[in-house]
């Protein structure tokens, strides 16, 4: 009562507003629950028995495997499901702090495989990506080892990427023969008939999994003092962030065809997948050179002093502090993108958003534009409020250490 | 590490670019690959729009399927690529699909510039006026100092103001990008009237018109101001696989015109007319001559239909659109579609 009191009728003003203010409310909700329960259709044979009441949730209850999942053929949603189930586990283990060291890379190894299997149906690993793997795992261990690693390890690395490379030449010069590596427990579903859901989580996820390393890298670039390097890492972003996402999808959906060779086509997911991380990584870049950059130069000056090279002094003592400051703004950018993924509908792909258009589309059931927006506005709030969520309790627990 | 990483650049690039020149010739790769691969709009509906399963349906769609059953004796056999207008001609010069069945209007500009050829005309579309019954407007040519809904930029507003123009009328407009709040402000009253190609006048009369009133308190006027075929496209360079396309088109409206339709299709094989029996190779060569199976009529009337079904079921009297079949009847009941003889 007091309460009520000080805060809402302190004065005669206040008392007013605050009447005026809850009427509004009280109207409005009662107008909303009027459309979306009480007068609500919850099933219905067709559109055409929708007409004329509240809200057509017959709509939804008839489409909602259509806007989850796309043309993924009919009787195998499960697929897509468990897929989605599999990313979404993937996502929330990795949110755990206790899982932050190499347990990372165990779920998202094993999460990734189940959600392309699921998604592929069979996947097809030939010889000389098996040598490019190894080529590119054996290069990547050699250089961040190089320092810590014993010499046994380093030449293991070492080995392992010449093995790659021999393999690769072999194949090229044809010495080697062709063999595919074929795991196929389910028949094959190629991307151009994947579509909602899992289409926007994968966008997301992935483009934003590959961005993050290339962001880190641009945003070191940016700040080196190596003038080739850094002008064409500041070229790079600049040119990026100085074009909208719609072109440079536009770009690489119309215009890198027409560069091919005729009949090379490149998997339309695929470059819709690129352009999101090309773009992403010049946003990641400039929020990570903000937690450089705040950075006291101490930190900088004493990592010298003790002799640690460029590569150790930036793994071991930059990165980790200046990752930990930028944390909530790079979430921004998470919930930024997750959103903005929805773009690729004008190439033409069946993300979650252009399902739903979808079902709008459809004569039996057209003409009800709210209620489908209001499902797919619901499930994006779903998404972006656990990530808003989620960004705010990660910051109160990595600066337990600076706060009194 | 240098010459690592660029062996690993070419290798990636190596890996990701799949799929190899084809054959030369687009019907040999099509065969090859055993499936036809069809661009088709993002969603318009009765054209091409997916339903609750996934499936896609649609006058386009049906396009697809016919040059399927000609082709393979099988309508399933098409995998759907969904193109905005902005892709669809790259996507068909650079191979990505085998033919746009993309409710493309067929133009000079088009076929020459770009590079493609318009097969058989599938649909008549033309510019229309959608109006209110209460106005008790009969005809285009009474809308004298009416209000006029339009969206800007296009050929609707330059045909719109022709028309008017050669008729001596005046109009106000009032211009609205996006096509939700040009029928917002149409059925809230701010214009008397909307302009745009009758087969979206008929899809908003049908599936727009907010309750209470009902598809019935308005009219399309008969008055069609604008010329747009629609066609399917193919490529420049295979005439064998557009003679394909062109006579699919043309052996629904045979079939049609013969009174051959999915369910009389098995009695007709029994028929005595001798023109019957060389459409749907009983009297064989007509198939081979094309390049297909002399049961290739037989094949996509079975499967997808004649014309008029197809039309009926996709946006015609057995659909939700209910549009008149006006120009795209029969040559015979006075409509346009008029098929070159399959002998």
């Amino acid at each position: 009562m007091g309460w009520l009191r000080q805060n809402l009728f302190s004065s005669w003003g206040n008392g007013i507003t605050t009447v005026v203010l809850l009427l509004a409310i009280a109207w409005l909700l009662s107008w909303f629950v009027d459309w979306a329960v009480l007068t609500a259709v919850w099933t219905a044979p067709s559109g055409q028995d929708c007409r004329g009441h509240g809200a057509c949730w017959a709509l939804i209850h008839e489409k909602y495997r259509y806007i989850f999942f796309g043309s993924f053929p009919y009787e195998q949603h499960w697929r897509p499901l468990f897929a989605v189930l599999a990313m979404l586990a993937m996502l929330i283990l990795s949110a755990d702090r206790r899982m932050w060291n190499k347990r990372l890379l165990w779920i998202w190894s094993i999460g990734s495989a189940t959600t392309f299997l699921l998604m592929f149906g069979q996947i097809n690993i030939s010889s000389s990506l098996i040598f490019f793997l190894a080529l590119v795992i054996g290069a990547g261990g050699a250089v961040l080892r190089a320092t810590v690693g014993s010499p046994i390890e380093i030449n293991a690395w070492r080995a392992l990427a010449g093995i790659g490379v021999a393999g690769l030449a072999l194949r090229l010069v044809g010495l080697f023969p062709a063999f595919t590596l074929s795991i196929a427990p389910f028949s094959y579903v190629e991307t151009s008939l994947w579509g909602g859901l899992p289409v926007t989580m994968i966008l997301a996820t992935y483009g934003l999994l590959f961005a993050f390393p290339l962001g880190i890298l641009l945003a070191l670039g940016r700040r080196s003092n190596l003038p080739l390097i850094k002008s064409l890492c500041v070229g790079f972003i600049e040119l990026i962030r100085g074009v909208p996402l719609i072109s440079l999808l536009i770009m690489a959906s119309v215009m890198l065809p027409l560069f091919l060779p005729s009949g090379m086509t490149i998997d339309k997911f695929l470059r819709a997948l690129v352009a999101v991380i090309l773009f992403a990584s010049a946003y990641i870049a400039e929020v990570i050179r903000g937690g450089l950059q705040s950075l006291p130069k101490g930190q900088f000056e004493a990592a010298d002093a003790m002799g640690l090279t460029y590569f150790q002094k930036t793994t071991l003592v930059i990165l980790p502090q200046a990752l930990r400051v930028v944390i909530p703004p790079l979430i921004n950018t998470f919930i930024g993108f997750f959103k903005d993924t929805s773009l690729v509908l004008i190439i033409g792909i069946f993300d979650f958003l252009n399902t739903a258009n979808q079902a709008l589309v459809d004569p039996k059931w057209a003409g009800f534009p709210g209620e489908i927006y209001l499902f797919a506005a619901f499930v994006y709030f779903c998404f972006c409020f656990s990530m808003s969520r989620y960004s705010k309790y990660l910051e109160t627990e990595l600066n337990k250490g600076t706060r009194r | 590490m240098h010459k690592a990483s660029v062996a690993a650049a070419v290798g990636a690039v190596a890996l990701f670019a799949s799929g190899s020149a084809w054959a030369g010739k687009d019907l040999d790769s099509i065969k090859a690959r055993g499936n036809l691969i069809c661009g088709v709009p993002t969603g318009i509906a009765g054209f091409a729009s997916a339903d609750s399963q996934g499936k896609w349906t649609g006058l386009d769609v049906d396009v697809c399927r016919a040059v399927s059953a000609a082709i393979f004796g099988d309508s399933e056999k098409v995998k759907y690529v969904p193109l905005t207008s902005q892709q669809r001609f790259t996507a068909l010069q650079s191979g990505e699909v085998d033919i746009l069945s993309n409710n493309t209007t067929a133009t000079l500009q088009r076929d020459t510039a770009l590079g493609l050829d318009f097969t058989a005309i599938t649909y008549y579309d033309g510019q229309g006026f959608l109006v209110p019954k209460k106005l008790g407007v009969k005809s285009a040519k009474e809308l004298n100092g009416a209000t006029v809904c339009v969206a800007p930029g296009t050929t609707t507003e330059l045909n719109l103001a022709d028309y008017f123009r050669a008729n001596k009328m005046t109009f106000k407009p009032v211009v609205i990008e996006k096509v939700e709040e040009i029928r917002a402000a149409f059925f809230s009253g701010r214009c008397d009237v909307y302009t745009t190609d009758s087969s979206g006048l008929y899809a908003t009369r049908a599936a727009n018109v907010p309750a209470p009133a009902t598809a019935d308190d308005y009219v399309v006027l008969p008055e069609i101001i604008s010329k747009e075929p629609l066609a399917p496209a193919v490529r420049h360079g295979d005439q064998q696989f557009a003679d394909i396309v062109r006579w699919t088109q043309y052996a629904m409206l045979e079939a049609e015109e013969y009174g051959i339709s999915s369910k009389t299709v098995d009695d007709m094989l029994k028929s005595d007319n001798p023109t019957i029996k060389r459409i749907l190779g009983v009297t064989p060569g007509m198939g081979k001559a094309l390049g297909v199976e002399d049961k290739w009529v037989y094949n996509i009337v079975k499967q997808v239909g004649n014309y008029g079904e197809s039309f009926e079921r996709n946006v015609g009297m057995g659909s939700v659109l209910k549009i008149d079949r006006g120009l795209n009847k029969l040559w015979t009941q006075g409509g346009l579609q008029y098929a070159e003889p399959i002998r």
